[in-house]
């Protein structure tokens, strides 16, 4: 009963949407779009993609930086997550990495293209002493064509989310006892970390290592902030067609919807066919039982890039906060001259949050009772996990461009587009699977015999379920909140598209605030933007704290 | 009321038949003890007679109590106490909101209900102990929780999953004495599975070997 209900929940909520916005970006990519008058299936949309000027471009350049963000970020969290390994172990690295995890990438970007612009910070301190430059050189250090800054910015986030998930599967491994093994066969210990322990850490974090491939080959904020701008990426290509005033352009911009699903689908399996040729290959060397020297060097470059990037996090930070306050900032000059409140007196940064938060909060709620929801209809079921859970990860694994577009026709056809309810909506399909990997495992560890003990007590389901599972699960269930809400503060294209411009909020004017002139707005924007998701994981450590003061057995990480 | 466990056998999933088939009766009053070695399915057995057998085990055999099937009702529904190894106090309760949540909802009114919780810890020697974190409660004092949390729920057959295994010796001997006095005042069956002889020693009843699979 229960379970059925559950099910479909999801399976409206959830599966529908993305399966019918799917179909309906497959059905204008092939020539169908009966709003605009289109009906006959043909290949018009495809010619038209070939013949857009800069297409090609924008292919290779989706793939140079979608693979360089990724080789880049796995090499340097595979060096990173092994040096706070040995330095400061796992749980104090976990510490270190997860409030950079907060920050949405659109206020990292921008507090990157602050730093690094030529106008930027850095050629701000480095002015005029060391460079002699009155005016801003022109350099393209930030939209470069070749998006190296947009690889930067890719890095910057998925290095310290790729570390964090290393640490967590470092910690399953029997780390010490292999590398004392290795060592005592006459390895240097980063040699035994890269043919040892590497191999058998990789199988457990692919997943994540592929879906930042999957992200960083379809982002759109990042790209549209750091990005190159003509041509584009395919992403923000796509974007600009669809939002092009000839609505005859919306038949190329879902055949290049469609084709990018198509690029990160082969992307992944190119990545995977890779990977099984590189292991063959190691397999040999290792047969030859090689032992290398150098590792001291190794694990110091590693040291220097991952400082390096800390203070490039720590510098954008910097960069932003100062730039909000700033009034009157010459060039060269490495401070504002004259200092003004009024980017946060003006109205437009705390409306865009209370959007963002009118949006964020039911998304969160909604997610939360429906993750909640599903995993008790689990634990009622004689069989264990359901296994169509994986429908509930489909929107992590579909590329947001290939069903969004879609959606919005679904959700223009019943008159839903533009309003709050349809952004929330489409918000809520992307938090609900983070929401359900940040609490399935906590509430699958917990222990058995308190729910026992309840129901020898005397307590039917339901009782168990709001007196203990819920209460014993607090911490969880806030983090799960926290992560939530941060999911959604982040979101940029569904609300762009079920918005339909109508509905702004932190990310989309940051996003629009940053391809203008106004440095100061842009900056409040972005703090804002950060601050929300750091508000919510603080308020989900503090809180448990302040209920269960009284109470030792509810301390540290999960329940019980 | 009489607790008759007849041609038991039970298999983890996908696993044999842990112990040879167990045919036993418990009148009221009586305290029986399953003795055997750990990895006997000891502590499985507790949980189907109590209803908490994880999916997927398989069974055969039946429970009644007094001629009524057990193994049809949900846990909640059965009326049979659990005293688990760890006592499996609630750590988000203070010791009173343990108490209380074992309670019978037969006790109505919230002054009869304080009234009942403040006696129930009298008699485990624990008065005053209502606004106690369980978990800054000794061994011995969370064991002493768990009883009368279970006792105050008026079960219909209480099982005890060894209940002292956790104890230092000194402790032990205590607290056997506080447990069987309690258990054997209710008049109600009792089911006890233990690898310790002492323990069935102290209970004084009937002790069945558990034998493992032919």
């Amino acid at each position: 009963m229960m379970r059925t209900i559950v099910l479909s929940l999801v399976a409206l909520f959830v599966l529908a949407p993305t399966l019918a916005g799917l179909w309906e970006t497959l059905r204008a990519a092939v020539g169908v779009l009966p709003a605009l008058g289109y009906r006959q299936p043909s290949v018009e949309p495809w010619r038209m993609l070939a013949g857009l000027p800069g297409v090609w471009t924008s292919v290779r350049l989706t793939l140079t930086t979608g693979f360089a963000a990724t080789i880049l970020s796995l090499g340097l969290a595979s060096g990173l997550a092994a040096l706070i390994w040995a330095r400061w172990g796992l749980r104090a690295g976990g510490r270190l990495l997860a409030p950079l995890l907060a920050v949405p990438h659109a206020a990292l970007a921008i507090g990157l293209a602050f730093l690094i612009a030529p106008s930027g910070w850095i050629a701000r301190l480095l002015s005029p002493g060391l460079t002699g430059w009155q005016t801003p050189p022109d350099w393209a250090t930030v939209q470069d064509p070749a998006g190296g800054a947009l690889i930067l910015g890719l890095v910057l986030k998925e290095t310290a989310f790729l570390t964090l998930v290393m640490l967590a599967a470092l910690g399953q491994l029997p780390v010490n006892r292999h590398l004392a093994a290795a060592r005592a066969l006459g390895w240097g210990t980063a040699q035994a970390w890269a043919l040892v322990i590497w191999p058998q850490l990789y199988p457990m974090i692919r997943l994540p290592v592929l879906v930042v491939l999957s992200y960083s080959l379809s982002v759109v904020d990042v790209a549209l902030i750091l990005g190159p701008g003509t041509p584009p990426t395919l992403a923000v290509a796509m974007l600009r067609w669809f939002s092009s005033p000839d609505l005859s352009m919306m038949l190329p911009a879902s055949a290049a919807a469609l084709a990018l699903a198509g690029i990160v689908l082969v992307s992944v399996m190119a990545w995977i066919g890779v990977e099984k040729v590189l292991r063959l290959i190691a397999r040999r060397a290792l047969g030859f039982g090689p032992r290398l020297t150098g590792g001291r060097w190794v694990s110091a470059g590693f040291g220097v890039a991952g400082l390096g990037l800390v203070l490039i996090v720590i510098g954008a930070g910097l960069a932003v906060l100062v730039w909000s306050f700033s009034f009157r900032w010459g060039f060269p000059d490495a401070l504002p001259t004259q200092f003004t409140l009024s980017g946060w007196q003006s109205g437009a940064g705390w409306s865009a949050l209370g959007q963002t938060l009118l949006v964020g909060v039911p998304a969160t709620a909604i997610s939360l009772g429906l993750a909640a929801l599903w995993l008790e209809a689990e634990d009622r079921r004689a069989k264990g996990p359901f296994a169509i859970e994986i429908l509930i990860y489909l929107p992590l694994l579909v590329p947001q461009v290939a069903f969004l577009f879609g959606l919005n026709v679904v959700a223009l056809r019943h008159g839903m587009s533009g309003g709050l309810i349809a952004v929330i909506w489409a918000h809520a399909i992307f938090v609900l699977p983070y929401a359900m990997i940040a609490l399935a495992g906590p509430w699958r560890r917990l222990d058995p015999e308190l729910l026992r003990a309840g129901a020898a007590l005397g307590a039917g389901p339901w009782r168990r379920f709001f007196t203990l599972k819920l209460p014993l699960l607090l911490r969880p269930l806030l983090v799960a909140a926290a992560v939530g809400l941060s999911v959604s503060v982040a979101q940029y294209l569904p609300t762009l598209f079920l918005g339909a411009g109508r509905v702004a909020t932190l990310t989309t004017e940051a996003v629009a605030l940053a391809s203008g002139a106004d440095r100061r707005l842009t900056a409040v924007h972005a703090i804002l933007q950060m601050l929300v998701p750091m508000a919510g994981f603080a308020l989900a450590a503090a809180i448990p704290g302040v209920i269960y003061h009284n109470r030792r057995g509810m301390r540290g990480g999960g329940a019980a | 009321m009489t607790l008759a466990l007849h041609e038991i056998v039970l298999a983890p999933p996908g696993e044999n038949w842990l112990f040879a088939p167990l045919t036993l009766e418990v009148a009221p009053g009586q305290i029986v003890s399953v003795m055997g070695p750990s990895g006997l399915g000891k502590s499985t057995l507790i949980d189907f007679v109590g209803g908490h057998l994880a999916p997927g085990f398989r069974h055969r055999g039946q429970v009644t109590l007094s001629g009524q099937d057990l193994l049809g009702i949900p846990a909640e529904a059965r009326r049979v106490g659990v005293l688990f190894q760890d006592a499996a106090l609630f750590p988000h309760l203070s010791v009173a909101g343990n108490l209380a949540f074992g309670l019978s909802p037969e006790v109505m009114g919230r002054s009869a209900r304080r009234a009942a919780i403040s006696e129930a810890l009298q008699r485990a020697g624990l008065a005053g102990f209502e606004a106690r974190d369980p978990a800054t409660l000794s061994g011995g004092q969370r064991a002493r929780v768990a009883l009368m949390r279970t006792l105050l729920a008026q079960p219909r057959v209480l099982l005890l999953d060894e209940p002292f295994s956790r104890l230092d010796a000194a402790l032990r001997d205590d607290l056997r004495g506080f447990v069987f006095d309690h258990v054997r005042a209710q008049g109600i069956p009792v089911l006890m599975v233990t690898h310790d002889p002492g323990d069935a020693q102290a209970a004084g009843g009937r002790m069945i070997a558990l034998e493992p699979f032919a």
